[in-house]
């Protein structure tokens, strides 16, 4: 047949092919014809790759990481979680919910509502990370607040058994107690979760302490610098746990961005700026009035309890407390406060030689009268550093955690990144033979990765930071909240500090507070380490 | 013997010389990128789909969220991504089962394409390097191989050659 194509084209065979009856010599080397683009092409490969690894291996060197780096939370030997232990909660309003979650319970809505969250985006795991949780064998004994929905809320989440480890049935339900005091004096009850609002957190703490009970104490942990010189006191005078509640500790870019400083990648940082923006009435604390909130529901007068200016039954004030110095100290004490604990987790800064604070009431003139708009200048001379936080209530660009050294600048947030600096001392000759590119980033790293990646493209990179790549495959996500409740509870069991002690939450208020007095005495603040007094 | 004469033989062609050189160019880049394409994905053990899929936009939206919301199904993807890639690579270089390596690239192109239209409207927060209005680069290279569909040139330069041609008798 294709011979006698070959004819009627006028493409002879040759003689000797006819003979051996195999292809032709024609046939041979038009077929074979695009093989040697394969030589080209693998030594193109191999010799960028070659060029990869080398540029990799040499910065891993001048870094002193190796490639294989693993990135994991510094937890210490499995923990017996054996022994049952009874939770209370105190202030069941937003927080106090989330922490229930964080320590295994929901109430029956949230679980149909995730239900059909996850049936209307199958991308939403709220349900599935609640529900893989650690089952961290502790129960809900008692429930304490001052208004009647949320206590009944509180008792709801507490029976629910749809839950990590959930499904015996068992679950007899906590109490309700009307008055915090009388939780505590409960006998049902080994250890409590304070979420109530700022201006109760060191009474309570001193009250639970006294009682006996181990303490996770929500930020920020006081309201007022006297308040926080009791409060430390007496948790250091006594054997009670305490956990100030900055999940934050449990993040594993923190972990990462530590080793990273450690290592003096950065070079002397000078400059740390940390940052808040939201955009929302939520965001400013405008949270929602309950329609059944009034008088009857609302124990108004225990609401406002040590709080010093008195004021008549007040919808506004009791639902957005936040918005107000009686209760709280604002950004200073909601979000600085966040903020600050992951710089000192980090760096280990301690309290600052001094504070200097400005801002306004700028956007939300709502009638509250702490500010959306506040900045805070904190000096740390002894360590050659300055430490700014900067927040609006009122746009929401994101700004992420930036150090910035003399070598390198690392920003840290869901995913952590480090730029090498074109000016740097360090990097100079590594920057000059195009090694190190300043304008990407010399490595980054996202938590669930277990190396820092050196070489990858733009895109690649892009998605890294965003850190798309590896959360949704394999690995789980899991609720930093939870796993810091589990250090508090691990340390119950089995002794230790948790990771945000009461030295830590001593560092945490006076450093908050030393930026709010400054705001509202319009000077800058100093603290006295000696005599360790605010001056 | 009229249709027998018309019919276009398997390995010699009506094409001039640089028409077949200019296809079989054609070819070999075409092949050259989709290898290159896959093996950086190989290469890389953090390479996801999951990034390009959650960008998804247009009718296959739906579907990229399914496929990125189970594990299963996403290394799946991933899985015939990259390989395929290479396989169509590999086949476009060397001219083997030229005709199927052409027309799976099509659809794996079609499916980039569909999943990221450059409709007006859509904006990708993925960094491109160029400017596309409705056409990109990925419907480009699918109409490259389209016409390599319609031109093939495996049987005459590639394996094909050698694969399809019956050997001659003794």
């Amino acid at each position: 047949m294709s011979e006698e194509k070959n004819n009627k084209k006028g493409e002879k065979p040759k003689k000797e092919d006819e003979k051996s009856g195999t292809f032709n010599r024609r046939d041979i080397l038009k077929g074979l014809a695009t093989i040697p683009v394969f030589g080209p092409f693998f030594y193109a490969l191999f010799r960028k790759k070659w060029l990869d690894d080398q540029r990799r291996k040499e910065i891993l060197a001048e870094l002193g990481i190796r490639g294989e780096t693993p990135a994991v939370l510094p937890k210490a030997a499995v923990k017996r979680r054996g022994e049952l232990i009874r939770l209370g909660i105190i202030g069941f309003g937003g927080r106090g919910e989330a922490l229930a979650h964080a320590a295994g319970f929901a109430h029956p809505d949230w679980i149909e509502s995730k239900k059909k969250d996850a049936r209307e985006n199958r991308l939403d795991k709220g349900l599935e990370t609640f529900l893989n949780q650690e089952d961290l064998n502790v129960v809900l004994t008692g429930v304490c607040d001052v208004f009647d929905v949320r206590a009944e809320r509180g008792i709801a989440v507490s029976k629910n058994d749809v839950r990590p480890g959930g499904g015996s049935g068992l679950l007899k339900g906590a109490n309700r107690y009307r008055h915090y005091q009388e939780l505590l004096e409960s006998k049902d009850v080994d250890a409590v979760i304070i979420a109530a609002p700022d201006h109760w957190h060191a009474q309570m703490t001193i009250d639970a302490v006294n009682a006996g009970k181990h303490v996770y104490c929500e930020k920020c942990m006081t309201r007022t610098i006297d308040e926080t010189y009791k409060m430390t006191e007496a948790v250091k005078n006594s054997g009670v746990v305490f956990q100030l509640g900055h999940q934050g500790r449990q993040q594993e870019t923190y972990v990462k961005a530590k080793q990273i400083v450690e290592k003096n990648i950065l070079g002397k940082i000078t400059l740390v700026e940390v940052t808040t923006n939201r955009n929302s009435p939520n965001g400013a604390w405008v949270y929602d009035i309950h329609e059944e909130g009034n008088p009857q529901t609302i124990d108004w007068e225990q609401f406002e309890g040590p709080a010093t200016h008195k004021v008549p039954f007040n919808l506004e004030r009791f639902f957005r407390w936040r918005c107000w110095f009686d209760y709280g100290t604002g950004l200073s004490g909601d979000l600085l406060s966040h903020e600050y604990d992951a710089i000192n987790q980090i760096l280990e800064l301690g309290i600052p030689k001094s504070a200097v604070a400005s801002g306004g009431i700028y956007f939300f003139q709502d009638g509250r009268d702490v500010p959306d708009v506040f900045q805070a200048v904190l000096e740390y001379p002894e360590r050659d550093l300055t430490l700014v936080y900067s927040a609006t209530l009122a746009n929401g660009n994101s700004r992420g955690k930036v150090f910035m050294g003399h070598d390198a600048t690392m920003e840290v947030g869901y995913s952590l990144s480090v730029t090498a600096d074109w000016e740097s001392t360090r990097y100079k000759d590594k920057i000059m033979n195009k090694i190190i590119n300043t304008s990407l980033p010399l490595f980054t790293y996202s938590p669930g990765l277990k190396e820092i990646d050196t070489v990858t493209s733009a895109t690649e990179r892009y998605f890294m930071t965003r850190g798309l790549m590896y959360t949704m495959r394999g690995g789980r996500p899991v609720n930093t909240a939870h796993l810091h409740i589990q250090d508090w509870l691990d340390c119950i069991r089995n002794g230790g500090q948790p990771s945000c002690n009461i030295d830590r939450g001593f560092e945490e208020a006076i450093t908050c507070h030393m930026a709010t007095l400054s705001y509202l005495e319009g000077r800058k603040v100093v603290w006295d380490p000696v005599n360790k007094k605010i001056v | 013997m009229v249709t027998k004469t018309k019919k276009k033989s398997e390995n010699v062609s009506d094409y001039t010389t640089t028409q077949l050189t200019a296809l079989v160019i054609l070819r070999v880049v075409i092949g050259w990128h989709f290898l290159y394409e896959g093996i950086v994905k190989v290469l890389n053990p953090y390479w996801s789909s999951a990034g390009f899929l959650l960008e998804a936009k247009g009718i296959f939206k739906g579907l990229a969220t399914s496929i990125v919301a189970n594990p299963g199904a996403l290394s799946f993807v991933d899985f015939v991504n990259k390989w395929g890639l290479i396989l169509i690579g590999l086949g476009l270089i060397a001219g083997c089962l030229t005709r199927v390596a052409s027309i799976s690239g099509m659809v794996i192109l079609f499916l980039y394409y569909a999943f990221h239209p450059s409709f007006i409207g859509y904006t990708y927060t993925t960094p491109v390097e160029g400017s596309y209005l409705i056409v990109d680069k990925n419907l480009i290279e699918l109409f490259g191989l389209f016409v390599l569909t319609l031109f093939p040139t495996g049987k005459i330069i590639g394996l094909d050659r050698l694969i399809f041609t019956k050997k001659r008798p003794s």
